[in-house]
């Protein structure tokens, strides 16, 4: 009988301390079934990917609130391809102004950016969703 | 499934992605046989050390303390951490991550991170698997940490052939060390965090416990004081696991360790086959109405032993 679960990494990069929304949103989708990864605080882009490849994480979600996101959402990303590890998700949250926000998705950077005030319900439901049409993950 | 043997390439080719993705698959219980039969073959010359102890005792830190040493001397190290699973939703929280940073991105360290996933005891259900894939892909230091544990999770000792229980100062008094349990599993006692009092006396307490049993003439379990906060006492540590492993390979000990573990991994399997024959068995013996109410179980038993017994001829026939 097989048991898949779905797996994700809640990572912080950058130099905040404010971890308050990711251990939130970590709790949110462990309630929801989900194995959660959390990274700890003041991560490179390059711990982030690397744990993301060890834990076979399906999806990446970076909680940003030190204004660096237009810098790190591509520089994962970048990670990410050059591992031939694009088929990782990736989204984020955080305080990211709604035109920054909008750049980061049209670009390709992130999936899905989750702003302060999202129900967290909305996130595990996006996630769920998503899944479901992922489920190729190992071939 | 042709993927499959793609990634078992590249799994003999040391590639980390496979590793990663192996350890998926056998977690989510697909493909398993396939990939154990591929992987076992290359495995079982590395000793396995396995952390155990009451959470917050210092797990983590320690197989960080470790690891760090180990990679000195240039050897390679597969990890496998421990979280539990929530038994309501399923879901986990795994953060032994947090405490290993400073190997985030050595390439020669591979750290995973798994739940518990119903299964009691200690550890996965999985984790005898991922850690021989860990083997096979080419990681040559294996360590084993376990959730935070009570008094009588004491799966480790099938899985790990160095048991490490790692305790704090100032946690219990003497009659603690008595008792039955984890305390009697340890091949190598550890007080973390022995920068706070009280480290002495509990390690008084404990050599008072092992000088009462003394049950294993050959291997008294050594007391080891650390503090990864001080950086005090890992080498020590490294050096009493090398100790034990020279002494489980001279003693032949070894050999009868990996014998109580094949049959237990067997058993396991069978046990999980005649669980599934019984669960499909089950529905249909209580409609057929072949079981009168106020039945004893125990001769209920016998009943479908035997109707087991008679399926299983049919299918070989």
């Amino acid at each position: 009988m097989s048991q898949t679960r779905i797996r994700v990494l809640v990572g912080k990069p950058g130099l905040d301390g404010h971890d308050r929304g990711a251990k939130v949103i970590a709790r949110a989708l462990r309630d929801a079934g989900m194995e959660v990864i959390y990274s700890g605080l003041h991560q490179t882009p390059e711990q982030i990917v690397e744990a993301a490849i060890q834990e076979d994480v399906d999806l990446i979600g970076l909680s940003i609130m030190s204004g660096a996101h237009l810098t790190i959402f591509p520089r994962v990303k970048e990670l990410l391809k050059q591992q031939q590890a694009e088929d990782i998700l990736l989204i984020g949250g955080g305080i990211i102004p709604e035109e920054d926000a909008e750049s980061l998705i049209r670009d390709g950077y992130a999936e899905a950016l989750f702003t302060p005030g999202t129900p967290t319900t909305e996130i595990v439901d996006w996630i769920n969703d998503r899944m479901k049409l992922n489920r190729s993950k190992y071939f | 499934m042709n993927g499959v043997q793609e990634w078992l390439k590249r799994l003999f080719l040391q590639d980390r992605r496979a590793v990663a993705k192996l350890i998926s698959l056998v977690e989510d219980n697909i493909e398993r046989h396939q990939i154990m039969r591929a992987v076992l073959p290359r495995t079982g010359n590395t000793l396995v050390t396995g952390i155990t102890g009451p959470p917050g005792a210092g797990k983590s830190s320690l197989v960080e303390a470790l690891t760090k040493l180990v990679r000195e001397q240039g050897e390679s190290v597969g990890i496998v951490a421990v979280d539990p699973t929530s038994p309501l939703t399923g879901g986990a929280i795994l953060g032994d991550r947090i405490r290993m940073q400073s190997h985030a991105t050595d390439r020669n360290v591979f750290i995973r991170s798994m739940g518990t996933r119903g299964h009691l005891g200690g550890m996965a259900k999985a984790t005898a698997d991922v850690i021989r894939i860990m083997e096979a892909g080419g990681y040559t230091t294996l360590l084993l940490e376990t959730v935070g544990v009570g008094q009588s999770e004491i799966e480790i000792m099938h899985l790990a052939d160095t048991v490490i229980v790692t305790l704090n100062p100032g946690t219990g008094d003497g009659i603690q060390a008595i008792k039955a349990g984890i305390m009697e599993i340890a091949d190598i006692f550890v007080i973390n965090k022995a920068d706070l009092p009280g480290s002495e006396r509990l390690k008084n307490d404990i050599e008072m416990m092992l000088g009462m049993t003394g049950q294993d003439k050959a291997w008294r379990p050594p007391v080891v004081l650390t503090s990864v906060y001080e950086n005090r006492g890992v080498d020590q540590l490294q050096a009493e696991i090398k100790r034990h492993h020279a002494f489980l390979r001279s003693s032949g000990r070894w050999k009868i360790k990996w014998q109580e573990q094949l049959q237990r991994e067997v058993w396991r399997h069978l046990n999980g086959q005649i669980q599934e024959q019984f669960n499909s068995l089950w529905p249909k013996l209580l409609s057929d109405a072949a079981i009168a109410e106020g039945t004893d179980p125990g001769q209920i038993a016998e009943q479908v032993w035997s109707v087991m017994m008679e399926e299983m001829k049919k299918k070989n026939d």
